[in-house]
């Protein structure tokens, strides 16, 4: 490996080993693992929110749909079907894929704020059937009376409900997989077309790329992962509510996306960090957090609108 | 039943009248400015708050008229302050940029007035039934859709007769165009957002009559807004106002045969209206 | 309310009481002031302070910080000044309430949990409180699983069962309005064993339902469901829905003159619904939980002048109380128990019966064993316009006190099946 190469590959390899190590740190400064956790799981969300959002161009403000039906396949399969971890994951995910690809075709045709405003409404029909469809979901208390159910190996059995450790390792796996493939297929011919068609739609269809088509195969990708990381939430819980799939939460991801930098592969994760500490924080401080929230919200938008990481790689061409 | 259905059709248009209210402020906003206002349930609440506030002063009839203006006013200010920064940037900034106002709202509202909801009360001869069959027609119901026809015909007028509304709208079409001609472009997206933001503030004093005087008032209005404007066709206002109608009928109709769905069925056609024209009832061809 | 403000409230309150206690106790026993320096015993509250039960959530707390200051100006708890950890749950979001659960009970390491208003969040976070073996205590979350079917040996709960209140109006409704009953629930659990438990006791007592709607939590137009209750002609239109949707339900249920046809009851209200309400829609029969009106109660008149000093004010609600009683139930236990380990004090919680002080009910309040779930007194009544020349928060006229025993049915009827860790 020559010097330039290492440089390019330093932060991935400094981000690979903080994960890993994060049960260990996270404790020294005032943590808990569950916490690293669930930044893991919101951040692979956000990250394959941001696979539409920052590498394609569309703008989704329904992912939360996607999210909740991962958690409810996951939750309802170990809840009803058979108690089987593995299981629940695959389920949820296929679930929320499904649902994405179905609805894909009816909305890939709208652009820009009318494309969030559709996503948005479409995610509400899954909110209101999880809300309302009592007897399946438990409507508005939830889906109760089940927990992650333990890893079976064959030669061993990895108790993942009592020890949060394993858990996140587990959940860290699932991350690494999403993230592994995501990167594969930006650094493939299909991502540089999608970069392609971010940049300049009316251009990338007179080359006589299918724009359509590849929106709707970016915006499944997106919502695949969205449903795994929402089946690794359910997981984490040992419970879904229907708030998951509520529009708001879809407002959390895009904002963890765009906090972070839409236009860099790790910056949704730092943003998913940033968020859930700084909501963990402030909630903790002053009841009045939703205005300081909001407000940071605000001050991200009007002077950070490149994310974090934008931010510091601007300084460092400057 | 035939009776029950036609009660609640009627019903479903009462309702309808005060969603399309809302709604087309929703649209206002987004047609000109390419801004899905999420604060709009906000602006709502602050209309509901500020009545409260003027009451004892200015007495119901005088909240009814000042409130929605004071609204107006706050949301020009928030267009000016921030909004307009926005403009001509990727939609999701502002999109972003009013999901966090809608916290501070809800939050700001509550630092104020507390959590706990406050009584609000309408002029006695408003509240009565105006005949014991037809019950659920309240004074205080066909007010509000008085008030609504009122405001939605002063709205058209406005935007077919007078210069700012004609420029409001030529805006919608082409902005680029009417700033080349010179029309202040700055100035009318202002006054735009004012009068948006103004339908939202006269909805909030309307639904406090009827609806609990706390944060989250807004909250639950702003999604069938939402779905009002898609099901009448983005960038069309008539549009709008049907939308907001037929989503009030199809929910009070369900209610009479499948309770449970009375939500779900204006998510399902808006669906249908997007699989089957995609530009909705009244939307112009190639918009979006 | 900060969780630093609470502390910093309660540790100069401490100081200066302790200044005061090490001023006595030089002459009686010095060995407590040794103990007051020890680590503080910290308990957790995990209630929304945000959305739409903020305003119970606020008045719970308002409880919780007088029964705390209460605890610590009387030697805290085991001689240990007592802390309390303030988390916002929200109002929905079981995420956030479960892992602020889990920062309680892993990073902040409390020996008590406190929570929630919502009963879906309530069992979100039992969950958590049964799996780490935390003292819990749930002071508002009403569905009946929590000490029913879900009930679990660490999990307490103050407020009542559904059941319970269903029980309590019933006979007082079918006597003075009437046998056909239509209901208007709420589409959730609470909603669901209310309107079951009316229908069971209503049905025993001779009644009959004519019809019924469950509406969506979070309705704000119910002038649908309204035209279906006029059509069935019912005796009484029985509103089960709670907060913000009774406020809407009622407001206009009055509007469209409903009140002058029907009678109007309902089970479980709530003094914050009857504030936020027009004075001529404060009507109907209800049960109360608590009311801060009682004659010739021995400590309830100090227990509203305190509240008042904390609240701007206001009187104490049903809420206020169940906060108040969470928190000393959790000094209770370890008193009675001598010690923080969670086993011994659950054992030692069993048909324990909280002091008058504390319960501030004509026939007291216990816990009952094997389900732990406080049996307290229930208050039948009719809202009321504020009475000429009264308090304007006089809101309610209890005209009959049920007590918990006979509401609260037997223990096999809940479906509780306790174990315990052996």
């Amino acid at each position: 490996m020559n010097s330039a190469d290492f440089r390019k590959q330093a932060p991935n390899i400094v981000i690979w080993l903080l994960l890993l190590a994060m049960p260990f740190w996270l404790v020294g400064v005032g943590g808990y693992v569950e916490l690293g956790t669930r930044v893991v799981v919101l951040g692979l969300a956000a990250m394959s929110l941001n696979f539409l959002l920052g590498y394609t161009g569309v703008l989704s403000f329904g992912h939360a749909a996607y999210f909740g039906l991962g958690a409810y396949g996951a939750g309802m399969i170990i809840r009803y079907v058979v108690p089987n971890t593995g299981l629940g994951i695959l389920v949820g995910t296929l679930v929320g894929t499904l649902a994405a690809a179905i609805i894909g075709p009816l909305i890939i045709r709208l652009r820009g704020v009318y494309f969030a405003m559709v996503t948005i409404a479409f995610g509400q029909v899954f909110y209101f059937i999880a809300f309302r469809w009592n007897s399946v979901t438990g409507g508005d208390d939830g889906l109760i009376g089940w927990t992650r159910q333990p890893i079976d190996l064959g030669f061993t059995r990895i108790d993942i409900l009592h020890n949060p450790t394993a858990f996140y390792y587990l959940v860290l796996i699932c991350f690494a997989l999403a993230v592994g493939i995501m990167a594969w297929l930006l650094r493939s011919p299909f991502g540089r077309t999608l970069i392609a068609i971010r940049e300049n739609e009316r251009r990338a269809r007179f080359l006589g790329i299918p724009v359509d088509r590849h929106i709707w195969i970016s915006w499944v990708i997106s919502c695949c992962f969205v449903s795994l990381a929402g089946a690794l939430y359910a997981l984490l819980n040992n419970f879904v509510d229907p708030r998951a799939l509520y529009w708001t939460q879809s407002g959390d991801f895009v904002i963890m996306a765009v906090l972070g930098g839409m236009r860099s592969f790790w910056g949704p994760l730092l943003g998913a960090a940033i968020f859930v500490i700084l909501q963990d924080y402030l909630s903790s401080q002053t009841e009045n957090w939703m205005s300081f929230l909001g407000l940071f919200f605000v001050l991200v938008v009007l002077f950070f609108p490149r994310g974090i990481l934008g931010l510091m790689r601007r300084k460092a061409v400057t | 039943m035939t009776q029950l259905v036609l009660f609640d059709a009627f019903n479903g248009l009462i309702v309808g009248a005060f969603y399309a209210l809302m709604a087309l402020g929703l649209s206002l906003i987004l047609n000109l400015s390419g801004v899905i206002n999420f604060a709009h349930g906000g602006f709502l609440a602050l209309g509901g708050y500020f009545a409260y506030m003027l009451i004892p002063y200015v007495g119901f009839w005088g909240a009814l008229i000042l409130a929605p203006f004071l609204v107006a006013f706050l949301g020009i200010i928030v267009e000016r302050v921030l909004i307009r920064r926005l403009y001509g940037r990727d939609p999701l900034y502002s999109l972003l940029l009013t999901f966090g106002l809608a916290f501070i709202f809800e939050d700001g509202t509550r630092f104020i007035w507390g959590a706990q909801s406050l009584p609000y009360q309408v002029p006695g001869w408003l509240l009565s039934p105006l005949s014991s069959a037809y019950f659920f027609i309240t004074g205080y119901r066909l007010f509000m859709v008085l008030i609504v026809a009122v405001a939605v015909t002063a709205m058209f007028l406005i935007l077919n007769y007078t210069k700012i509304g004609i420029r409001i709208r030529a805006g919608t079409l082409d902005l680029e165009t009417v700033s080349v001609l010179g029309v202040n472009v700055r100035m009318l997206r202002s006054l735009n957002f004012g009068l948006g933001v103004y339908l939202a503030g006269l909805a909030g004093v309307l639904a406090v009559g009827q609806l609990g005087l706390q944060p989250t008032i807004g909250a639950s209005l702003i999604m069938p807004s939402f779905v009002a404007i898609i099901v009448g066709g983005l960038g069309s206002l008539p549009g709008t106002l049907l939308g907001g109608l037929l989503i009030g009928v199809a929910s009070g109709v369900t209610t009479v045969f499948w309770p449970s769905a009375t939500e779900a069925v204006i998510y399902v056609m808006m669906a249908a209206v997007l699989l089957v024209r995609p530009r909705g009832l009244l939307g112009e061809e190639g918009r979006f | 309310m900060s969780n630093e403000r609470v502390n910093i409230a309660v540790q100069r309150r401490t100081v200066l009481k302790a200044g005061l206690a090490i001023g006595a106790m030089q002459v009686t026993s010095p060995f407590v002031v040794k103990s007051l320096a020890d680590e503080p015993v910290k308990i957790g509250l995990d209630n929304p302070l945000t959305g739409t039960y903020a305003a119970l959530g606020k008045n719970e707390l308002i409880g919780c910080q007088l029964a705390l200051d209460q605890i610590n100006a009387k030697g805290g708890i085991l001689g240990r000044k007592a802390d309390l950890l303030v988390e916002d749950s929200t109002s929905g979001d079981a995420g956030t309430a479960v892992e602020k659960a889990r920062k309680l009970i892993d990073r902040d390491k409390v020996d008590f949990l406190v929570g929630n208003i919502n009963s879906a969040l309530a069992a979100a976070i039992a969950n958590v409180s049964y799996e780490k073996s935390v003292f819990h205590v749930v002071p508002g979350g009403h569905t009946d699983p929590i000490t029913g079917a879900n009930c679990h040996w660490n999990v307490f709960r103050v407020c009542n069962t559904t059941q319970m209140e269903a029980n309590a109006v019933a006979g007082t409704l079918i006597k003075t309005a009437g046998k056909k009953w239509y209901y208007i629930t709420p589409d959730y659990a609470f909603g669901h064993t209310l309107q079951a438990g009316l229908e069971k006791a209503c049905t025993a007592l001779g009644g009959a339902k004519v019809g019924g709607d469950l509406t969506p939590l979070g309705t704000t137009d119910f002038s649908s469901y309204l035209i279906k209750a006029q059509a069935a002609n019912p005796d009484v239109i029985i509103f089960l829905v709670a907060g913000d949707d009774a406020v809407n339900a009622l407001k206009q249920a009055v509007q469209f003159g409903l009140d002058k046809k029907y009678h109007l009851a309902g089970a479980q209200q709530e003094l914050e619904v009857l504030l936020g309400l027009p004075p001529e829609a404060r009507i109907g029969t209800w049960v109360f939980e608590w009311y801060w009106k009682q004659p010739n109660l021995p400590h309830l008149a100090e227990f509203v002048a305190d509240i008042r000093k904390r609240s701007g004010g206001h009187v104490p609600t049903a809420r206020t109380w169940f906060g108040y009683a969470a928190i000393w139930t959790c000094q209770l236990a370890a008193a009675q128990a001598k010690s923080l380990d969670p086993l011994k004090m659950a054992k030692a919680m069993q048909g324990f019966k909280l002091p008058p002080e504390v319960s501030l009910m004509p026939d007291g309040a216990f816990y009952r064993a094997a389900q732990n779930q406080l049996i307290p007194d229930l208050y039948v009544g009719n809202a009321q316009q504020a009475p000429k020349g009264g308090d304007r928060e006089d809101l309610f006229n209890v005209t009959e006190i049920v007590k918990g025993q006979t509401a609260a049915g037997t223990l096999e009827d809940t479906g509780c099946k306790m174990t315990w860790p052996s």
